[in-house]
């Protein structure tokens, strides 16, 4: 069981740095159209926003925080983001993966392209922030029933 | 004398990266110790990534993000790093973390039955 | 002046990749190979691989390191000395993938070559249209979920099935 950090002092940075962490994450994928960033990365980010809770705040707090079961069907929601907005090309008459089936009033050509990008890039930050939190919620937990040497 | 400088300059980094990987090799044959095992293997798989990443270099290049230049057909390729690459490594970095944590739960596996990561303690228990 | 930077990160990767190997203490070894990811997040920012090198900056000094230190939390700590068993055929082989990887590079790009294979193939195309035909500037994003999307998805598959791999393996300890 990872526990609570000693000191106040990193208590109560990681506290106030958590939410800047995750504001941070949200940007890197929102922003990955114009500069370096997208799903991949701020999914990562988010990920290490919960360990970091983790690490200094103790695993009782990350447990408060979210539930293993969750994170898993997160995990999956975010891989079914992905396929379904890819398979809404053939089931529309256009190849796998073809964006340009997102045309909406006013939203076409590139521009649906860019939406497109865009749900698939929410939908991989789910996925691997998923994936990535439960990996260590459930390596950090592994000690524990198997007890310690 | 300078010619074989002007091809060693040309050449260095992939020795690097070969040395890198070789590293990362030689821990993965010659170690005992199975979480020193997954090291080497972490090791080689980013000597790889090196690799394949340095196929996007290219001399005086730029980050591959371009301006609305871009529109009216303005850009130089030459100048800029190639995308490829880099968008195929970013997603094999983040398969390389995830595999990482199923190596690790498998070693936890490992640890719980056999209670050593070492390998000839770990055969002599089987 | 960016040639000589990066000289100096590729020796500190080799230096900390043997440290990683070499350090008996297992946490020691560890914490050595995240120096080795940070130092490799800066050698990729220095290639013009920012988005490579931003991931490499959160995964392989953050959170790969925190899965290794929460594998050791609760199993031992040293490695053993053993004796070099296998020590002379294990160099051996290393020296002959070594050697033969070398020739390799004889018939390799040079360096940083505008004008190498893998820069005159599709990519100029991506570079060129990929603004106008994806509305993203950011062409590694552009190639990463639209023209290459089939990939992402399958990776994102992997990663999914990662974890999952991962909840089966470290269940609740019932039996």
């Amino acid at each position: 069981m990872i526990r609570e950090h000693d000191s106040v002092i990193v208590r109560t940075v990681v506290r106030a740095l958590v939410p800047f962490i995750q504001l941070f994450a949200l940007y890197v994928v929102f922003h990955g159209h114009y500069s370096p960033g997208g799903g991949f990365q701020g999914g990562v980010i988010l990920a290490a926003s919960y360990i970091l809770i983790a690490l200094a705040l103790g695993r009782a707090e990350l447990d408060r925080l979210v539930q293993e079961g969750a994170v898993l069907v997160l995990g999956a929601l975010g891989v079914l983001i992905f396929a379904l907005t890819g398979a809404l090309g053939p089931v529309l008459g256009a190849p796998l993966l073809d964006y340009e089936v997102l045309s909406l009033p006013g939203v076409h050509g590139p521009e649906a392209r860019a939406l497109g990008i865009l749900i698939i890039e929410i939908g991989v930050a789910i996925g691997v922030a998923g994936a990535l939190t439960l990996i260590f919620c459930r390596l950090a937990k592994a000690g524990e029933g198997g007890g310690a040497p | 004398m300078t010619e074989l400088l002007a091809y060693a300059a040309a050449r260095y980094n992939y020795w690097v990266y070969i040395l890198l990987m070789l590293i990362g090799f030689y821990a993965m044959v010659a170690h005992g110790n199975l979480l020193k095992k997954v090291i080497g293997m972490n090791i080689f798989q980013t000597a790889i990534i090196l690799f394949f990443l340095s196929t996007s270099a290219k001399r005086g290049g730029t980050l591959p993000i371009v301006g609305p230049e871009a529109l009216a057909g303005g850009v130089a390729p030459a100048q800029l790093m190639n995308p490829l690459p880099h968008a195929l490594m970013l997603t094999a970095i983040v398969v390389m973390v995830a595999t990482l944590g199923v190596a690790l739960a498998v070693l936890v596996k490992i640890y719980r039955r056999y209670r050593s990561f070492e390998e000839d303690v770990i055969l002599d228990r089987l | 002046m960016s040639g000589l930077l990066n000289a100096l990160f590729l020796a500190l990767l080799v230096i900390l990749a043997v440290a990683a190997v070499r350090v008996r203490d297992l946490v020691g070894a560890v914490l050595a190979l995240s120096a080795y990811g940070l130092v490799l997040a800066l050698t990729w920012a220095g290639m013009g691989a920012v988005d490579v090198a931003f991931t490499e900056a959160v995964v392989g000094a953050g959170a790969s390191t925190v899965f290794f230190l929460a594998t050791l939390l609760r199993t031992v700590r040293t490695e053993q000395v053993r004796l070099p068993r296998a020590r002379a055929a294990s160099l051996a082989a290393v020296f002959l993938l070594g050697g033969l990887l070398f020739l390799a590079t004889h018939e390799f790009p040079s360096w940083g070559d505008p004008a190498s294979p893998p820069s005159v193939h599709v990519s100029p195309r991506y570079l060129r249209l990929g603004y106008a035909e994806t509305g993203a500037p950011n062409i590694v994003t552009a190639v990463l979920a639209d023209y290459r999307g089939y990939d992402t998805l399958v990776e994102t598959v992997v990663i999914f099935t990662a974890a999952l791999a991962c909840w089966v393996l470290l269940g609740r300890p019932k039996a």
